[in-house]
């Protein structure tokens, strides 16, 4: 055991010690180029670290247990905080914080931003943090623990909090350059912000007011309508209930824009449905479905799946002997409703409602395709960094007031419903029969989802053809693989497979994505969802919220942080395919953090105190106990991560370059050009490649083979 | 005397605020069952989890086979441990959970394996080998976890409630063979209750526990015969306590006076139930007579206050109501402050 001890404390000392002697320091640097090669021809605030990595390792081989050495605590502490200061102090041109030439005299030379040699110098100062914390007991000395929690810190403080603050700090940075505080409040005051203008009939309205008032109609209309398909399938013998519960699937799996151009198929000025309502009743075709109508069209198709599954299972939570209490106390059933269902099910619905509100306001895709001249906060806030006028400071301004706005709603949502919540779950099995519904309720409820239903088929049925006809748009149905062939066209041929459709790049680039993050999102979600519910650590709560607020800020707004951050030295990694696996990571983390941290509450902990007790180090405990018992959630979450990554939009259209396309851009430009029936036919091959990948992951992960009386606690009943 | 198996020096276990363990000397003879007894929340299981590594000690040391093992994770430490719900691995077939721990350390698969069939075999489990934790009886199960926890010939084995899952009239059988199984391996064990009969039974001595402190340690006739404190003769079987003055070696209270050595001063004596004799006539009276079918029992109006007697069954019964003399031994009580 001591020896091992040793040995890992090798292995960070000399990663420490290959990464600055050896490997190129600076981003697309040449081999020899090391920190010390570097240090010595005058970036001589470089030499330092090259000092620390020499002493740590003489220190791991000089004593006995270096771990718990005072020296080692401290060169690691100043070995990190070199690293970070002379990266973050000094830029591509020189000094980039005031004042720190003081403490490098020769900042003035620059540098470039972090290569190999930087960044594994991190990962090995970390590790020997970890050591040396655990060694003081930290995380019950568990070395594994240990540095998957400062592992985690450090990877979520990069990646999530510190484009944030540069993000704020953006917002604050005037036109010319300079940081103060006057740009930021002169945009965010500005009359197209704030004009009520279209609420008065004095010309339009700020953009603020726009998204605000879209969130509100489109989160009433989904908290509606997912009500009435819940309360369909909980309370009535409906037929459909398992399409219902199908429909429900689709917005997940179903690219952005498709829905969108489906609508606009439909409603646009020589829509089909538009044209033929003109022939009928004589009006003008119009554009009117640009605008308001056409996006909340759009999210409340969208949003009502996800209301409803929230309002679902709050009201198959209701403990039937409720209602059945009021109705033997000769309530009819229209007062049963109101007076035990409907106050049991408020807060479901307020969540329901909040949870719409926050995903109308980070919705990009919707709004871009179908909004016409009603500007939101996403769309602004992409044209500041996209359009001709390349703003970052609007960009920013405008992505500080989403963010407030989520994170306000998200607060709401976790604070005060967390407290309302009256669903009574005891684990009992609930005889009695559910009240029967009132029946005026009843109709009201089949009159709000049938046309929801007609135009959920309407618009897929678009989908499902539109790729394979002439041109959908014009109701020119001649079936053709016109659009799929110049999409993905390739050729096998003597030089071997040859790809030319225009769609290949994109498809492989999001392929590769993919397939790099949904494990890591699942790797790093479980792992944080098991120090979450297993560890205790000092800044838990904080670590907790951390994890989860990635999850409230809009994609539009972590596509400008990640510019503003990630665009110069030492991080400057825009353009590359990283980029985009790391965005990706981080925002789909809290989806299997929580898949996670729901299945680890259903096994007994002894289980793995028994692993440890038998010698197993937390990783071994991990593998050999933990995730075997958790595989749903390790399924869930790959599957999450894998979809988004081929779905999400908001984020990476900041993010792709000409080299890294990703097919929802890709797909965006098509629609853009008024190529719909090729965006039609390219997401319908995305879906299918979705299905098939899906399908195979569910091979490769498997199901849960347990015996059939297990509970999964470890404890087994007393004999009888 | 040898080295202790296991040695507790000032050990503090503080959460936030408050002190689970509040500072704790103790040291397990090589061998020995040493058996935790205390109220709930008095800190037991926070004690048996810093043996095993399971929690690390806010201050002072803890020393496994001499070794300070205070800033170890249970991982480096060689402890076996059954818990209270056994935690076998559901996922594991019966021969994998025993074989889990050698193969974890490094023995190889085959071996591991022998291992595991050898001990599994030892405590009666020999065809079993196959089947999921979830097809044994809870008996089984509790086997299973024993072996697991022996297999690896640890430092020590630690079990805490071991019997609590198991039937009520199981738990004398399973206790004897948990009992058998430790001499058998000359096992150190350390074993966690807070049900003082089945203390009594399996321990060679027992550690009382109160808040966080150790009340008393010794062997369960010195624990049960010599009570240290008021708190341990009551939390140990039943006991009647007197009240009374200690002038120059005799204590006298209301109708009584006895010879006990010791200090001067305010004293509590403690006298078990059936170490009072009754005799027909006399200044005390029966209050109450119930029939227990192994013994009776009888609450006793005296003039030192209410005593409860008990007494075997084929002494001539008294009833309720009758006078009676009541007779205390010197030799029989133990001073408790
Ligand atoms: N992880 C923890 N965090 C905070 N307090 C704890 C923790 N574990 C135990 N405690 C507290 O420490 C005290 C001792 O707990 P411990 O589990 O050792 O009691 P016990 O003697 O085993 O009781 P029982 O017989 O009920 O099992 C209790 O007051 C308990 O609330
Ligand atoms: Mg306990």
């Amino acid at each position: 055991m001591k020896a091992f001890e040793g040995r890992i404390g090798l292995i960070w000392s000399g990663l420490l010690l290959a990464s600055v002697l050896a490997l190129p320091w600076f981003k697309g640097g040449a081999i020899g180029a090391s920190a010390l090669a570097e240090g010595v021809a005058g970036r001589a605030w470089l030499l330092p670290l090259v000092a620390v990595a020499v002493a740590l390792t003489a220190l791991t081989f000089l004593t006995r247990n270096w771990r718990v050495h005072q020296a080692a605590a401290a060169l690691v502490g100043a070995g990190l905080a070199w690293l970070i200061l002379q990266g973050f102090g000094i830029g591509l041109r020189g000094p980039a914080l005031p004042g720190i030439e003081l403490l490098f005299p020769a900042a003035a030379a620059g540098q470039p931003g972090f290569g190999w040699g930087a960044w594994l110098a991190g990962v090995a100062l970390i590790g020997a943090l970890a050591e040396v914390l655990a060694a003081r007991g930290f995380c019950r000395g568990e070395r594994f623990a240990a540095f998957s929690i400062v592992g985690i810190v450090a990877a979520l403080t990069l990646f999530v909090f510190f484009p944030i603050l540069k993000l704020m700090s953006a917002a604050f940075i005037a036109p010319d350059g300079t940081l103060s505080a006057l740009p930021f409040l002169a945009r965010i005051t500005a009359a197209d912000l704030w004009s009520v203008g279209c609420l008065t009939g004095a010309g339009r309205c700020g953009v603020v007011i726009n998204s605000v008032v879209l969130g509100v109609l489109s989160a009433a209309f989904a908290t509606a309508l997912g009500l009435a398909l819940a309360l369909l399938v909980a309370r009535t013998d409906f037929r459909m209930k398992r399409a219902l519960r199908a429909i429900s699937i689709l917005p997940i799996i179903t690219p952005p824009f498709v829905v969108g151009v489906a609508i606009i198929v439909l409603f646009g000025r020589t829509g089909v449905v538009t044209v033929e309502v003109a022939e009928w009743f004589g009006v003008r075709p119009s554009r009117w479905v640009y605008g308001l109508p056409g996006i909340l069209m759009a999210q409340v198709l969208a949003f009502a799946p996800v209301t409803f599954l929230v309002i679902l299972s709050a009201l198959e939570a209701i403990n039937p002997t409720l209602e059945e209490a009021s109705t033997t106390l000769g309530a009819r059933p229209v007062t049963t409703f109101r007076t035990v269902t409907w106050p049991l099910l408020r807060p479901a619905l307020a969540a329901a409602f909040l949870l719409a509100f926050i995903e109308s306001l980070a919705d990009f895709g919707n709004a871009i395709v179908l909004g016409g001249s009603y500007d939101v906060l996403s769309t602004k806030i992409f044209f500041a960094v996209v359009g001709a006028q390349y703003d970052l400071g609007q960009a920013a301004t405008l992505s500080v007031l989403l963010l407030a706005l989520t994170v306000a709603a998200f607060w709401v949502q976790t604070r005060w419903l967390g407290r309302a919540s009256y669903v009574t779950v005891t684990g009992k099995s609930d005889a009695g029969l559910v009240a029967p519904m009132p029946l005026l309720i009843k109709w009201a409820a089949v009159a709000a989802v049938l046309p929801f239903v007609i135009f959920t088929a309407g618009v897929y049925m678009i989908v499902l053809i539109g790729g394979f006809v002439t041109d959908i748009a014009r109701l020119e149905m001649s079936p053709t693989f016109g659009h799929i062939w110049t999409a993905f066209s390739f050729e096998v041929g003597d030089r071997g497979l040859q790809l030319f459709g225009s769609a290949w790049d994109s498809m492989i680039t999001t392929l590769w994505v993919s397939a790099l993050s949904a494990p890591l999102t699942m790797g790093i979600g479980i792992l944080t969802a098991w120090l979450i519910a297993r560890q205790d650590f000092a800044g838990k709560r904080a670590f907790e919220f951390g994890t989860l607020l990635s999850f409230a800020i809009p994609g539009t707004v972590v596509g400008v942080s990640y510019i503003a951050a990630f665009n110069v030295p030492p991080i400057d990694m825009t353009g590359t395919l990283w980029i985009l696996v790391i965005c990706f990571v981080f925002r789909n983390l809290p989806v299997g953090m929580r898949a996670g941290i729901a299945a680890l509450a259903q096994i007994d902990r002894s289980m793995e105190e028994a692993s440890q007790t038998m010698g197993a180090g937390g990783g071994r405990v991990l593998a050999d106990v933990v995730l075997p018992l958790i595989r749903p959630a390790i399924f869930t979450a790959l599957v999450y991560s894998f979809v988004t990554a081929m779905t999400a939009v908001s984020a990476v259209i900041f993010l792709v370059s000409a080299r890294h396309n990703m097919a929802t851009a890709y797909i965006m430009g098509r629609v853009e050009n008024g190529e719909y029936a090729l965006a039609i036919a390219y997401s319908t091959v995305l879906m299918l490649v979705m299905v098939v990948c899906v399908a195979l992951m569910n091979l490769a992960v498997g199901r849960r083979k347990l015996g059939r009386r297990t509970a999964v606690t470890g404890t087994a009943q007393p004999a009888q | 005397m040898t080295e202790p198996a296991i040695e507790f020096r000032s050990v503090v276990k503080r959460y936030g605020d408050a002190s689970a363990v509040a500072g704790i000397d103790l040291a397990i003879a090589k061998g020995e069952l040493m058996t935790f007894l205390g109220p709930s929340g008095c800190g037991k299981t926070t004690s048996l989890r810093l043996i095993a590594g399971l929690e690390l000690p806010t201050e002072g040391q803890v020393l496994i086979a001499g070794r300070d093992v205070s800033r170890d994770p249970a991982s480096a430490r060689n402890v076996g441990m059954v818990f209270q719900s056994y935690a076998l691995f559901p996922h594991m077939s019966v021969l994998d959970n025993v074989a889990y721990g050698p193969a974890i350390r490094g023995t190889p698969k085959a071996q591991a394996q022998a291992r595991a069939r050898e001990i599994l075999d030892q405590v009666g489990l020999a065809g079993l080998e196959a089947r999921l934790p979830s097809e044994l009886s809870g008996g089984q199960q509790q086997r299973v976890a024993v072996a697991r926890a022996i297999v690896q010939q640890p430092d020590v084995i630690l079990f805490d409630e071991p019997l609590s899952n198991v039937d009520a009239k199981l738990r004398r059988k399973v206790r004897e063979e948990i009992r058998a199984l430790q001499r058998r391996f000359d096992l150190t064990a350390v074993y966690v209750t807070h049900d003082q009969e089945e203390a009594l039974a399996v321990s060679d001595r027992i550690v009382v526990m109160d808040r966080g402190r150790i009340a008393q340690v010794g062997t369960p006739a010195e624990l049960y015969e010599r009570p240290a404190t008021p708190f341990i003769a009551s939390f140990i079987g039943d006991a009647n306590l007197i009240e009374g003055q200690v002038v120059e070696g005799r204590f006298t209270a209301p109708g009584m006076t006895l010879d006990v050595p010791g200090q001067d001063g305010p004293a509590t004596l403690s006298i078990r139930p059936e170490r009072i004799t009754l005799a027909p006539g006399g200044p005390d009276r029966v209050m109450t007579a119930t029939y227990l079918g192994s013994r009776m029992e009888y609450l006793v109006a005296a003039q030192v206050g209410e005593m409860l007697v008990s007494r075997p069954i084929f002494e001539p019964r008294l009833a309720a109501g009758q006078d009676v003399s009541l007779h205390i031994a010197a030799t029989d009580v133990s001073r408790v402050a």
